[in-house]
This record gives C-alpha cells, structure tokens and sequence, in this order.
C-alpha cells in the first residue's frame, strides 16, 4: 500500500512540474466557461434550465476532450519509461509491477479528476455568480456528470495503459491511441447510426443496441448523462431514447467500471510478463 | 562466508541469440568481484536476472536466499542496482529523486539524502535532473544504490563519466560496505583500476565464462610472462647481453634499457643471472602480467577452443 502511494504521488508531482495539471485544468475550465455563456445564450437569462443546458453542453465536450486527455497522458506511462531506462531502475527496487502499474494510475486519475472538478466547477460557478437558480435535481445531474466524466477519464487511461504494456516503441503506442479514440469517439457512433438507417429496424432489436451501445464507453457515458435525468435528456433530444431504452444507470456504470478494470487487468498481465 | 548470490547452469536465450550459455558461480559476503567482457558478453543479462528483470532460460538463480524471478522481492531492499546508463525522471530534483527511491525501500529519508553528499553531488542535488551532466546523473544513480546498506551491490559500468577524484571516493565508499559484508558485484571497462580493488576476476566471453579467479590464480593460470626491465651501463650496441640465455625473448627499450619476457619457471633464473656479479646491471623493474594482458589471454585461448 506504501509503495502504491509513493508511486501515485510520484505521478502527480511529476504532472504538476510538467504542466500537464495546469494545461489539463485551463483547458477544461476555459472551454467549460466558454460554453456556459454561449450555451446559456439561446435559452435567454429567464431559462430556468440553465444548468441542465451546460450539462448537455459539457458531457458532449467530454465525450472529445477527456478520452484525449487521458489516452495523452497514459499512452507513455510503461513504453516511455522503459525506452527513457527509469523503469529498469524502478524495477530493480521492491515494488511488484502491479503496484507500479496501479500507482501510476491513481496518481494518472488524480491529476485528471482534479482538472475536471476544478474545469467544471467553475462553470457552476460562473452559474451562480450570473443569478441562474439551481434546483437539487439539477445539481444531482451536475455531480453525477462530473463523476462519470472522471470515470470516463479512468476508462481511458486503463485502456491507454493496455496500449503501454503491449507495443515495443512510444510511437506505437502514440499512433495506436489516436487511431482508438478515433474509431471510439467518432467513428463508432457513426458507423452505428449507418448501420440503424439501413437496417430500418428489421434486424437490430432494442437488446442488440443496448450491447451495442455498451461496447463503447463513450456512449455508455453519453447514455448515462443525456438520458439519466429527465429534465437533462429533454434538452438534449434524447428524450425519445431514453423513453426506449432498456438500460438502467446500474447497467452504464456497471459497463463504464468494466471498461476499467479489464484494460487494466490486461495491462497488468501484459506488463509483468515483459522483459526488459 | 556464506553464499549471497546463487547461479547455477544459467542459459538465456533471447529469441534466437544466446546471451548466456550455461554460467554458474557462488558469490560470497564481504567479496568484491569484478565481471569483465566484451559489449554483449553477457554481463548486463546476467545481472538482469539477479534482479529478476528477466527470467533465465534454463538454471537456477538464488539471490540472499530467495529466486528473484518467482516475483519474490523482499530481497530486494537488500540489494542495490546501478544500471548501465542509468536514467532518472528529468522533472525531479535530485533529493526528490532520493527521497522516492528511499521510500520504496522504506528506509529513513534522511539518511538517505545524507548520501548525496557522500557521492559530492552537494548543491546540486536541489536542481532538477534534467539540468545535470552525465557524470552528476552517475553520482546520483550510486547515491541510490547506496540507500539502506545494501548486502548484495549490482554495479553495471559504474565509473564511467566519473572524474578521477570521485571515482577514489567511489571505490572507498564501496571497499568500505565490502569488508562490512557487503557483496559487490560490478562490470567495468576500465581493468586497470579494478586491478588493484577486485579480490577476484570472473571474465566472461560471448556468453561463457572464461575464466573466475583471484588475480594471482588468473596469473599462474595463464602462465604469460613477467616482463623484467633492466638497465645495463655498457649495453653492446646491438643484441642482448651476454648473460641473457639466447632463447629468451627480448626487446630493447633504448640504448641502456632491455626488456626480457620471462616464464613464470625462468623468472628466478633471470634475475639470478642479471644480478649476478661482474654483470653490469643498475636497475631493475619487475612488471607481472597486468589484468588487461589476461583479459586477452583468456579471451584468445577461449576463441581457440569454443
């Protein structure tokens, strides 16, 4: 458990001296705030609603901006540290390689759940200093937003990490963790929603889409925000979806935690298999 | 003196290539051994597979009781590791980069960054890593391997980028951890300065070991010649001088100084000769075989029967 901690606030030390916590957190807070105003701009100041607008706003922004982050920050952390020669020597101390790969990611996670509280938060509250009322469910599906984004955070990380531990060189891994957010963030979605028009229902029960949607995170986090609470899936034009769909909030996060702790058990496997 | 380190019958293979070919030796507490050989003799692998880095093919390996591979590492805060080349994290400062590598092996901090000035990195030691010389990054990779007493010491080519008056100090610091007990292994380029330091020489060639010996066992074992220098106030102008036997090898150095190659069963019988009376000889040198001259014996007499 020790040697967990000193390895995780290794991490983030090392996060803050390279700016990446600093970058991270401008990045999130000023994109956040940006669409707060903006977002708030077509519901007028007497929307009620404005909080439930900047979640529609901000989980669509996560959905881009946290897999990037967090595949950019772990895509390096086992095949950069073996091609830098620091693993060798950290492997030669009593640390098993578990520990290692574990403690990076908590320190990894905690670096990126403190940019995304601290990004989003600001957005609540530039919110509350302009006026906007907030209700308890409101804030309820602010919370739950900012919590599934750092899990959607951790998703990536784990299946950035899987990447470290399998290829032989950073480009590899660089290249490889591209092309994966490509095909999950963007291409996936699109490729579904091909594949719905042209089967005009005929084949793809509702069951076979729910498992599809599940096999990407990003929808699992899209799904659980947009359709969680029902003043937030009318603004988002999901209503009609989560009125069909047959996945609970149980289920999503269920998937998310999953998307987690595979990429990273696999990780774990690949790493203390490797020579070096 | 009991065994620290255990190699029995060690074979690596890496794909296709042998690393190491069936190597076993014991090390002893309190030993300090030099391992010499080429670029890809197998030094590097072999001390990877002490740490547990990488698992030997076929063999068995036990270090301070415990096999390093089966994921057994509580030995491990008994051992000291300076890599070839080591690397550190270019964003931490020096005591930052102590003080990690202490917590891991859960021994005090404080102690720990009271070996930065050992190693002479002072100052220096507040900067970050990124702004130091190879040399500073070497001090820094023996501070680490320094923290908590370590009884077992792996050094891969530690004085390398080390100026001359650190690597006095260096060798001090571990003389001293050796007649404490310490067993300290380490690979080098430079024979010379591990002529005098090393109690014993195991030379490594393309994965076998070649020879494993005291220096003086090494010397009888190789049998080359002690080179004898002598200085003769009327050397003949050409030729040798007249007390020389005439099979005896020789070169002349100059105009009063010969060089005699002699056998270790000539040695006696030459200086005899060359200090008997009425033979001019004022001076004389005895040079024994140096390790650098045994390397490559050994070497030589290892290509010719692999």
């Amino acid at each position: 458990m020790n040697s967990l901690i000193t390895i995780a606030a290794k991490e983030i030390q090392q996060a803050i001296r390279n700016r990446w916590v600093l970058a991270a957190t401008l990045l999130l807070s000023g994109l956040s705030l940006s669409l707060t105003f903006l977002g708030s701009a077509p519901t007028g100041t007497v929307g009620a609603r404005a909080l439930d607008v900047v979640i529609v706003s901000l989980s669509s922004l996560t959905i881009f901006l946290i897999p990037l982050i967090a595949l950019l920050i772990a895509h390096d952390a086992i095949v950069g540290d073996m091609e830098r020669g620091t693993m060798l020597l950290l492997l030669s101390y009593p640390v098993a390689r578990w520990q290692v790969l574990l403690g990076k990611f908590l320190g990894h996670l905690a670096v990126l759940a403190f940019a995304t509280c601290l990004g989003y938060g600001a957005a609540a509250v530039a919110l509350l200093i302009t006026g906007s009322s907030f209700d308890a469910e409101g804030l309820a599906a602010f919370a739950a937003m900012i919590g599934s984004s750092v899990l959607l955070g951790a998703v990536f990380v784990a299946i950035g990490y899987l990447v470290s531990a399998v290829v032989r060189d950073r480009g590899t891994a660089a290249g490889l963790c591209i092309g994966l957010w490509l095909v999950l963030v963007l291409i996936y979605d699109m490729a579904l929603l091909g594949v719905l028009v042209l089967d005009q229902g005929r084949n793809i029960s509702g069951g076979v889409l729910s498992a599809l949607l599940l096999l990407n995170p990003a929808d699992a986090y899209r799904l659980f925000n947009l359709t969680g609470f029902a003043n937030v899936s009318l603004f988002s034009g999901m209503a009609g979806l989560a009125a069909s769909s047959t996945l609970s909030v149980q289920a999503l996060l269920t998937a998310l935690v999953l998307w987690t702790v595979v990429p990273l058990a696999g990780a774990t496997l690949a790493f203390s298999r490797r020579e070096l | 003196m009991s065994a620290t380190v255990h190699i029995a019958d060690v074979v690596k293979h890496y794909g296709k290539v042998e690393a190491v070919k069936g190597v076993s030796f014991d090390l002893a507490e309190g030993e300090m051994v030099a391992l010499i050989g080429h670029n890809g003799a197998g030094k590097t692998t072999l001390m990877k597979m002490m740490l547990g880095l990488i698992r030997p093919t076929h063999g068995q390996i036990s270090v301070l009781g415990e096999n390093p591979a089966a994921g057994e590492f509580s030995s491990r805060r008994q051992l000291g590791y300076l890599p070839e080349n080591v690397a550190f994290d270019a964003a931490l400062t020096g005591r930052e980069t102590q003080a990690f590598y202490a917590r891991l092996k859960r021994e005090p901090v404080k102690d720990s960054l009271a070996l930065l000035d050992v190693v002479g990195l002072g100052e220096a030691a507040k900067r970050r890593v990124n702004t130091y010389s190879k040399g500073m990054r070497q001090r820094l990779g023996l501070a680490q391997a320094l923290i908590g007493r370590p009884r077992v010491l792996l050094l891969d080519e530690p004085t390398t980028g080390l100026d001359p008056e650190l690597r006095q100090t260096f060798y001090d610091v571990i003389q001293r951890l050796a007649a404490e007990g310490t067993t300290v292994l380490l690979s080098s380029h430079a024979l010379t300065e591990l002529e005098e330091r090393a109690g014993r020489v195991i030379i490594m060639n393309r994965g076998l070991k070649v020879a494993d010996g005291t220096l003086d066992e090494l010397r009888r074992l190789a049998r080359l010649p002690t080179r004898i220098r002598v200085k003769v106030a009327d050397l003949p102008t050409s030729g040798a001088p007249a007390w020389l036997p005439t099979a005896t090898s020789y070169r002349r150095i100059n105009g009063h100084i010969v060089e005699i190659d002699a056998a270790p069963d000539e040695k006696i019988d030459l200086l005899r000769r060359a200090t008997a009376d009425g033979n001019s000889v004022q001076d004389l040198e005895l040079i024994p075989p140096n390790l650098d001259e045994l390397y490559a014996h050994f070497l030589r007499h290892a290509e010719r029967t692999q």
